[in-house]
């Protein structure tokens, strides 16, 4: 690992980008919530437990968890076309399992979970995003669970392990270029959500999923003070 | 002594307490552990969390408020924001209804008020047969947050009737989290739903009934 | 539950007597906060405010060939979304009409009032011109979601920069915007939404009073010159109920357009 590794944006390796929370941002729904992280932008709604529609797809046993991650149009560069894409589709089933595993779904038989994540704006990391803004509605919006989940992008420069990636360091060229490595964690440390997309070793990656859990602890704070202050902004991570 | 704070899930509320992990919590190596977001209550005997959020969720006696979605040959289909459409059978209507007579008794869109005497795995069952329960005529209908329901109905229904005393309107709260109002006069059915939205973004705090005396004082016009 | 009956009655009947429950006149809109440069990857955005209601718009800029029979004009495209993160009522799906609508008539009443100056848009007689796409996203809906999104559209196309352009590559540089604004003229052409409730007309309605309301009017004006009408929904209307909508309209225009000039920068 190159110890004097100087990231874009001067910072720490182990440095996640300023971070922003807001609960209670849309008053229609059941619970609602902003994350940010550095310039990425996600704004997530619940409506649920409510009425199953349509019947046919009901599950007896237990509620459904329905995420929907989107990606407003103007949101990038690069104007996205309106409607669901296949990473919409893939994203939005990552972000279901991300959460499940902290619901008590078998508490609602038959009922619907429904959560709408919108990305305002991007700059790599908006999965993480979603699912940081999408646990923070779903607490506000009285659903049962055993513990938040927060989530964070860590990853890889060439050989050096970092927290956070920004847009400008996936788009990085150089020797073995980025890993990508999203995860999703529990309070208690259990992993919900991996993915990976680069080139790394079982250590480094063993090693980037400790990162990662720090940076979750962070991440925690400034969710939990979210939720204890609803409709106040509240900012964390180094400044 | 009862202590409150809001928690959130996953957070351990008390650690090495005897106390008895209340609705909402679990007990883990004698730590009290919060499973929804809420306003924990803490005494030394027990620890539940009280939720400021979340959909209304029905039991058996609740009086709840809904509107007429669809007739059936033996009955109503009533939807009051439960986790399923309510079912209110001819046979628990205070006066005979003809096979034929469904539609003249309640219409599709008619709201009413009616009690859940039964929940199962068919469904839920619902009854209009006491008194104060029926077809809503007149008056409005304000939608609040279930979960400020028993502030809005106060200590033995104290804080309901200074609303009725101050504005002279009939007032019945659902358990749903809907509330019927009707008064002599639009202006006092309007007075009485700003009380009762007051209260609901009022209910966190202390001293309510003062507040909203005052309330009343400065708003009675 | 969406319509509630008896408040939709008790609506109506209140506004016979020229009340409305939050204490508006008909011809009052609700407190209107406007803030651009909301989304910074786009061009120009805006988010509007009104009362509950809440909306994001953004103003996007491609390139692509003209039109055949507009060699030297630009190309323009509005589209809405009613996300259903806005409201319990919207699902998620292929646009259905409602607001394959919302998107026309805004599109319409921009497109038609002598707002954008279509050859400013040209980069290559015949090869190459700009496309402006506006796209609108709703937040949270209590009620006149169209009007919130059209002064969103006008406050996003106002601040909105064009990107840098290299002309010999056909490169855009969206990291890099110049200072130079969308080529506009001189107009504001705002869209307001009248609606008929019992036999009165407001504007700007509370989800509430929409629900309540049997047919609505949408009249999309700039300094008093109309250039684009909308009638929807099932009731008709008379000719004083139009005539009554078009004076509403412009009482209401006047307001939105002082409050637009103050706050855009």
């Amino acid at each position: 690992m190159a110890e004097n590794f100087k990231r874009m944006d001067g910072r720490e390796l182990t440095e996640m980008r300023p971070i922003a929370a807001q609960v209670g941002i849309i008053p229609n729904a059941n619970g609602s919530a902003m994350f940010q992280s550095g310039k990425t932008i996600a704004y997530a709604a619940v409506y649920g437990p409510r009425e199953h529609h349509p019947r046919s797809q009901r599950n007896p046993k237990r509620a459904t968890l329905r995420c929907k991650y989107n990606m407003i149009s103007f949101s990038v560069n690069d104007r996205i076309r309106p409607g669901p894409s296949r990473r919409s589709t893939e994203i939005s089933k990552i972000t279901e399992w991300a959460i499940t595993p902290v619901l008590m779904l078998e508490k609602f038989p038959g009922m619907v979970i429904d959560v709408h994540i919108n990305i305002i704006q991007a700059d790599a990391g908006t999965r993480c995003a979603g699912i940081n803004a999408a646990a923070m509605a779903i607490a506000h919006a009285g659903i049962p669970m055993k513990e938040m989940v927060s989530s964070v992008s860590s990853g890889k420069l060439d050989k050096t392990l970092v927290i956070d990636l920004d847009k400008a360091e996936e788009d990085f060229e150089e020797g073995e270029g980025p890993t990508d490595i999203p995860v999703s964690m529990t309070q208690s440390g259990k992993v919900t959500h991996l993915q990976l997309d680069g080139k790394i070793n079982k250590e480094e990656l063993k090693e980037a999923i400790k990162m990662a859990e720090a940076a979750c602890k962070e991440i925690h704070e400034v969710q939990k003070e979210a939720l204890k202050n609803v409709g106040k902004l509240i900012e964390g991570g180094k400044k | 002594m009862t202590n409150r704070q809001i928690v959130i899930p996953g957070e351990i509320i008390a650690e090495n307490t005897n106390a008895l992990p209340g609705e909402n919590t679990i007990k883990e190596d004698g730590k009290i552990i919060s499973q929804k977001y809420g306003l924990a209550e803490i005494s030394n005997e027990l620890i539940k969390i009280i939720p400021l959020s979340g959909a209304y969720l029905p039991r058996r006696g609740n009086i709840v408020i809904g509107e007429v979605e669809n007739i059936m040959f033996n009955g109503w289909l009533i939807n009051f924001n439960g986790p399923e459409t309510g079912f209110l059978s001819l046979t628990e209507v205070p006066m005979y209804v003809n096979k034929d007579g469904l539609e003249e008794v309640m219409k599709i869109g008619d709201m009413v008020i009616a009690k859940i005497w039964n929940m199962n795995r068919r469904g839920t069952d619902l009854s209009i047969k006491s008194r104060g329960l029926g077809k809503i005529e007149g008056g409005l209908i304000v939608k609040v947050n279930p979960n400020k329901v028993p502030r809005i109905i106060g200590k033995e229904g104290s804080m309901v009737n200074l609303i009725k005393d101050s504005t002279g309107c009939e007032l019945t709260v659902g358990q749903n989290g809907f509330v019927h109002i009707r008064g002599s006069s639009i202006e006092k059915e309007i007075l009485a739903k700003k009380a009762v939205l007051f209260i609901e973004k009022n209910s966190a705090q202390g001293g309510l009934t003062e507040d909203i005396t005052k309330w009343f004082e400065e708003n009675k016009n | 539950m969406e319509e509630i009956s008896i408040n939709s009655k008790k609506i109506a009947e209140y506004l016979n007597t020229g009340k409305r429950f939050d204490g508006r006149k008909p011809e009052e809109f609700r407190e209107l906060s406007i803030e651009t440069g909301v989304s910074i990857n786009a061009e120009g955005s805006a988010r509007v405010k009104l009362g509950n209601t809440d909306v994001i718009v953004g103003v996007k800029l491609a390139t692509a060939e003209p039109y055949a029979d507009s060699p030297n004009k630009g190309n323009f495209m509005v589209s809405a979304e009613l996300s259903p993160m806005s409201s319990p009522r919207f699902e998620s799906g292929p646009p259905k009409f409602p607001v394959i609508e919302f998107g026309r008539v805004l599109d319409r009443g921009l497109r038609e009032s002598g707002f954008i100056k279509w050859e400013g848009l040209c980069i290559e007689e015949g090869k190459r011109v700009w496309t402006l796409f506006v796209d609108i996203y709703t937040l949270n809906d209590d009620g006149n979601l169209m009007d919130a999104a059209g002064i969103g559209a006008i406050a996003a196309m106002k601040t909105a920069k064009l990107p840098s352009f290299d002309k010999e590559t056909g490169i855009i540089d969206y990291k890099h915007p110049t200072d130079n604004p969308l080529p506009l003229n001189d107009v504001t052409p705002i869209a307001i939404t009248a609606y008929k409730i019992g036999n009165k007309i407001i504007v700007d309605p509370t989800r509430e009073e929409q629900d309540a309301a049997t047919s609505r009017v949408t009249i999309g004006s700039s300094d008093g010159i109309i250039s684009s009408v909308q009638k929807g929904e099932e009731d008709s209307m008379t000719q004083e109920e139009i005539g009554e909508a078009l004076d509403l309209a412009d009482k209401a225009y006047k307001d939105v357009f002082k409050n637009l000039q103050n706050q855009i920068k």
